[in-house]
């Protein structure tokens, strides 16, 4: 059970973990990156699965359908933007062989 | 199907494994060597997590739920794969708008399955302590209160990112302005937040709401996010989906703390002040503060003062000069800017690089941090087209060498190179920090037509004694000074 100022300190640390992960990207690397941070806020998907998990009437059923549909897109999306933009950061070696 | 005692403690384990690979992920996504690995890592995290809730205790309407999971995976997995990258920004307001709508309708639902339980209960006004235990559903008044935010906050991002999307993908007019605008959201939101406190301090109290409440308040804020979005200009639409971006994490934070889950709370939490900051940062690239954005008239209303006449004419080069210009230069910069992604240049653009290269040319490509529609929009299309990023210089590093470079190639940019917001107090985007391309020798223009860049402003460098215009689309043109620099060899 989360209460009162445990979840205060929670909201707490993790806002400055995510203040500080961010404080020391490389400008190149911002759109990859709100993508990345787009996919990792995905997780919405468990708490869909559990809303509906829990659902029983047709009106909560039907929400927590929707809820888990979005979900399931925001992660698999997130994903596959995320990847497809990175994979094509490659490294400067070969690319500085390339130049000569 | 019976689960073990302690499957729940195994579950909340690995959402506790899952939040840190999501942490270390987003660390390893800091630096382009990592970076790869880095979204591999967070994406196990987030399997494992999404794997363990199918086993907590209680868990119904299971072949719905995966039904639902399949369709939504294979649906944007597809849309995801085969967008073009230069569509990959309207992407990430897309599927963000989506998690927003799902943080928001959790929020729903945990909501609706309270005040259903609360009706249940006689309705002693306010309710008994002791009463509390018989309602199947309690949401403490900090829960109900965080149920509340996160349906309010998913909601705006949920409509603001489909708005978005449909602005940058050019489905909609780029501005939508009326008087009185701002009056009237006010007046959405105002309208809004009544019927959540109304609802919200009836079921603190532990009274059953009124239906149309919540009902009331999920739709206002719906279309607060659309009004709220509406009159914002597409040159900011970077920074608003960073804010909704930031908006849905904090919504899933809220509903996290309401369904009592760690990984939510963290991860949502994490995304809320990176997303945060890096709003932040994009603001400032663009020296705006984030008001500014919302509620500013970038392009409305005209300013005070008429701005400055720019004097000279436009003087067009073709494309054989151009190569040959480029061809015996010794340092050469080139500026890319959304155009060259609209034309899907960055190929030829390449290509014609690596010719100046061979032929001994010192090339580097300046970006501007806003260039494109999000920062680090073109390095991601260079980064494609194979250009290795340590041919690509930051605004600081580049501007101080533009007075020794022979040719800057300017392809598709226009605000990120206008002088005017050096010089021309009136100019809506004065005080930006530009790219520095006038004090170079020479200035090539790769442009479509005569028309104004995105903010509608007319461009001084266009009429510098040192500028020539090659007037046609972005790859064409490449095209035409590769085919330009190659017949010099023959």
């Amino acid at each position: 059970m989360i209460t009162g100022f445990l979840a205060l300190y929670i909201f707490m640390l993790a806002a400055f973990t995510g203040y500080e992960i961010i404080s020391r990207v490389p400008v190149i690397l911002h759109t990859p990156l709100m993508s990345g941070s787009n996919f990792v806020h995905g997780i919405v998907l468990v708490g869909a699965m559990v809303a509906l998990g829990h659902a029983e009437t047709p009106v909560e059923i039907t929400i927590g359908v929707i809820a888990v549909l979005l979900a399931a897109g925001n992660v698999a999306g997130g994903y596959v933007v995320t990847e497809r933009m990175l994979e094509m950061f490659k490294t400067s070696k070969p690319a500085a062989g390339e130049k000569k | 199907m019976v689960l073990p005692a302690w499957m729940p403690t195994v579950v909340e384990a690995i959402y506790f494994i899952a939040a840190v690979l999501f942490i270390w992920g987003l660390k390893r996504m800091s630096s382009p060597r990592t970076a790869r690995n880095g979204i591999i890592w967070a994406g196990i995290g987030m399997a494992a997590a999404i794997v363990a809730t199918f086993f907590l205790p209680g868990m119904h309407n299971l072949p719905l739920m995966i039904g639902a999971i399949v369709v939504g995976v294979v649906l944007s997995w597809i849309v995801g794969r085969r967008v073009p990258m230069t569509a990959m920004p309207q992407m990430v307001a897309l599927f963000n708008g989506m998690g927003g709508g799902a943080a928001a309708a959790i929020g729903a639902v945990e909501l609706i399955k309270f005040n259903a339980a609360l009706m249940l209960v006689p309705d002693t006004s306010p309710i008994q302590p002791e009463a509390w235990v018989n309602v199947a559903v309690h949401l403490s008044p900090v829960e109900l209160v965080l149920a509340f935010l996160g349906v309010l906050i998913g909601a705006v991002s949920f409509t603001g990112s489909l708005i978005a999307f449909a602005k940058l993908q050019g489905w909609m007019d780029r501005r939508f302005v009326f008087p009185l605008q701002r009056w009237v959201n006010l007046a959405i939101f105002a309208a809004a937040v009544v019927c959540g406190a109304l609802a919200l301090a009836a079921g603190i109290e532990g009274h059953a709401f009124a239906w149309g409440l919540l009902v009331g308040f999920v739709v206002l804020s719906l279309v607060f996010g659309i009004a709220m979005t509406l009159p914002i200009g597409g040159a900011d639409m970077p920074v608003v989906i960073s804010m909704y971006n930031a908006f849905t994490g904090l919504a899933v934070a809220f509903e996290g703390f309401v369904l009592q889950n760690e990984a939510m709370i963290i991860a949502g939490m994490v995304v809320g002040a990176a997303g945060t900051l890096l709003t932040q940062l994009m603001a400032k690239a663009m020296n705006r503060s984030l008001g500014n954005v919302l509620f500013g008239n970038f392009g409305g209303g005209g300013g005070a003062g008429e701005s400055q006449e720019i004097a000279g004419a436009l003087k067009p080069i073709d494309a054989n000069d151009a190569a040959v210009m480029m061809a015996y230069a010794e340092r050469v910069a080139i500026v890319p800017g959304y155009g060259m992604a609209v034309a899907q240049a960055q190929h030829k653009i390449w290509e014609f690089a690596k010719l100046l290269i061979a032929r001994g040319v010192k090339v580097k490509f300046a970006i501007h941090p806003v260039a494109g529609r999000m920062p680090g929009h073109m390095n991601v299309l260079l980064a494609e087209a194979g250009v290795p990023y340590d041919l690509i210089a930051d605004m600081d590093d580049i501007n101080p060498e533009f007075p020794n470079t022979d040719v800057a190639l300017v392809i598709g940019a226009n605000d990120v190179v206008n002088p005017v917001a050096r010089t021309d107090k009136s100019s809506p985007i004065y005080g930006m920090p530009i790219l520095d391309v006038a004090n170079a020798k020479n200035v090539i223009v790769i442009k479509r037509g005569r028309g104004k860049g995105f903010a509608g402003i007319e461009n001084a460098l266009f009429y510098a004694d040192n500028t020539r215009m090659l007037y046609g689309d972005g790859q064409a043109a490449a095209g035409e000074l590769v085919a330009g620099l190659k017949t010099l060899d023959v």
